[in-house]
């Protein structure tokens, strides 16, 4: 006869029991796991508490050069050049300029989110880069000109990016479109096009446009060193952005096209309306990824002798004040780049989520 | 009979894929108002036909004439073309971007230039025909197959069509939701408008066409009125063809 007996009541599985449990189970569930979870808190060891030292708790803040007794970063040499990383040579009396087309850019960020009305949209869209330009450069309106040598800084960075970034998009979406022409032409100087971009690097491109540009130019006009930047930075991430959207309009099914037509919209209705919304809403991370790109690659302007933010730490420390502070100034640099990189990836992860809960 | 009353006149239309020749000398007159069905086995070039009616494909010889006007490759007659057939697809090919109701106004507005607000009343009373107008401010993808479908044929009304198309347009549908889509084109037979339409529901067939059409390799093999078709087959190839799709 068998013999039942009551048991215990078992605890509750370990997963949801606690801080030491979740340890246990995360890392330190065997011994393979144990011992990177160590290696890892080795390395963190060595890595953060020094760096903590460096950049707070030994820097120098405040006071002159010659009365540095920490051994940390010196940021006072930032603080006294922070002028010149944020605008170059930008005369003083006129940074109110560029500080307020940083405002409208921002004004304008809010204002397309609540803007319902798309001709308003179109209008700003279309007034920003005018009215930018003309704050920034001046001779307009009995603003002072400011000729382009005397940008630099992070300004000239976030010019050069913007407008290689604004210009390449339309003309990207048409080289795509033009690869996918059925008009022989067309198609053939869009596909040259873009493969002979991606096939040579940036650099290459820069020069050319500092140097070749110039030559179909004869006629006396001093070309203007930035505008050739410019010229050959949305050439080349136009071709970038070609093969991105490519790669959006490559997954729009055939029937999306049947539909535009049967409808009777044109070929630039039925591209404008319905094909690519959806193309390049399917392309925003890989297109905000090469914006990234993009971004960090202007750092090779400084090859053709623009000073943008990278180059103003080579410009600072040759002053014969603030020989060696080079640490500084990289240090400081790289955390402008990384701050407006992360900004980006993490804006165009909220517009996709937004897509994505759209519908 | 006069020419004017002739909708749809195909005369010796012939179509190559490259080597492949998928039509072969199609001839086919539509009156005004007539319901044709036109069936026959997979590949045998149904949907080609229909789809050169719009000029979604092009063909190489022979003509076709729309309502009084020779469709060629001119932008323009495409254009007027494509104002007066409307064509269903069977995978219903609805704007994912877009709301139903937007999906609707589409065309209206951009192609047709029709203020906004009468887009908007002609496309809800277009929603309520199919009856679906409180689905109007959601996306095709949170509305079933047969809502989807229903949407499309309104989307199609809105440009005011002489003449609907449909490619097989209940059999990418769950069976529970053929019926409504049917019910819908039977109502829309009934008033009138000029229809053609690729399927195999021989039930719809029988009690909306005019004529049924039997196409095979790319010809049309045999075509009759419903009765007769369906209960006194001449060709063997249609009389196999009809086993095969009675049979199940
Ligand atoms: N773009 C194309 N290129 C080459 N061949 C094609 C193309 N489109 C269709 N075909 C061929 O043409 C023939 C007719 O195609 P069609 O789509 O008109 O057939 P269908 O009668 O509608 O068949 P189904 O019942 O499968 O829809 C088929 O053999 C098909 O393989
Ligand atoms: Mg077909």
């Amino acid at each position: 006869m068998a013999v039942y007996t009551l048991k215990e009541a078992q605890p509750a599985p370990s997963s949801n029991r606690g801080l030491f449990f979740w340890l246990r189970e995360n890392l330190f569930s065997d011994i393979t796991n144990s011992f990177f979870t160590l290696l890892g808190c080795y390395i963190i060891y060595l890595i953060v508490p020094p760096l903590i030292d460096w950049m707070i708790i030994d820097a120098t803040w405040t006071g002159t050069k010659e009365e540095i007794v920490k051994s940390g970063a010196r940021w006072i040499f930032i603080i006294e050049k922070f002028d010149q990383f944020m605008y170059g040579f930008y005369p003083e009396a006129l940074h109110w300029r560029p500080n307020l087309v940083l405002l409208l850019c921002a004004a304008f960020i809010v204002a397309m989110k609540y803007v319902q009305h798309m001709k308003i949209k179109i209008a700003m869209i279309l007034l920003l880069p005018v009215i930018s330009f003309i704050l920034i450069s001046g001779g307009w309106f009995g603003l002072e000109t400011v000729e382009t040598e005397q940008w630099g800084g992070l300004m000239l960075t976030m010019i050069v990016a913007a407008v290689g970034i604004i210009a390449s998009f339309p003309l990207g979406i048409v080289l795509a479109l033009g690869r996918q022409s059925h008009m022989p032409i067309v198609k053939s100087l869009s596909v040259g096009f873009i493969e002979f971009v991606r096939g040579v690097p940036l650099i290459t491109i820069l020069f050319m446009a500092s140097v070749v540009l110039p030559l179909f130019f004869q006629d006396g006009i001093d070309f203007d060193k930035l505008l050739r930047a410019l010229i050959g930075i949305t050439l080349f991430q136009s071709a970038y952005i070609a093969e991105v959207v490519r790669g959006g309009l490559q997954a729009i099914p055939k029937g999306q096209y049947e539909a535009a037509d049967s409808l009777g919209l044109g070929y630039w209705q039925g591209m404008i309306l319905v094909i690519l919304p959806q193309a390049l809403k399917i392309s925003i991370p890989n297109i905000v990824g090469s914006f990234i790109a993009l971004f960090k690659d202007t750092t090779l302007v400084l090859i053709i002798g623009l000073f943008d933010v990278l180059a103003m730490v080579t410009l600072t420390t040759s002053d014969t004040n603030w020989l060696g502070f080079e640490v500084e100034g990289y240090v400081f640099v790289t955390m402008i780049y990384w701050c407006i990189c992360f900004s980006m990836s993490q804006y165009s992860k909220s517009v996709e989520r937004k897509f994505n809960t759209e519908h | 009979m006069s020419a004017q009353e002739n909708m749809i006149t195909m005369h010796k239309v012939n179509k190559w894929y490259g080597d492949f020749h998928v039509l072969k000398d199609i001839n086919l007159t539509i009156k005004k108002g007539e319901k044709v069905v036109i069936c026959g086995p997979s590949g045998s070039g149904k949907s080609t036909t229909i789809r050169c009616l719009n000029h979604l494909e092009k063909f190489q010889k022979g003509t076709i004439t729309i309502n009084g006007t020779e469709l060629t490759d001119d932008i323009k007659v495409v254009r007027h073309i494509r104002a007066e057939v409307g064509m269903v697809f069977q995978h219903f090919n609805l704007f994912p971007h877009l709301s139903v109701l937007e999906n609707l106004l589409l065309a209206p507005t951009w192609v047709h230039k029709k203020p906004r607000k009468e887009a908007i009343k002609t496309a809800m009373y277009y929603l309520e025909r199919v009856k679906i107008a409180d689905q109007a401010d959601k996306y095709p993808n949170q509305l079933s197959g047969g809502q989807q479908q229903r949407v499309a044929i309104a989307r199609c009304l809105c440009i005011n069509p002489h003449i609907m198309l449909f490619d097989e347009p209940t059999s990418a549908l769950d069976p529970e939701m053929v019926s409504e889509v049917l019910d819908v084109m039977v109502e829309l037979a009934d008033e009138g408008i000029t229809m053609i339409c690729v399927t195999h529901e021989m039930g719809f067939a029988k009690k909306v066409a005019d004529r049924v059409i039997f196409m095979d390799a790319g010809q049309i093999i045999e075509e009759n009125e419903p009765h007769e078709f369906f209960d006194n087959p001449q060709s063997d190839r249609l009389k196999i063809f009809l086993d095969q799709i009675l049979s199940h």
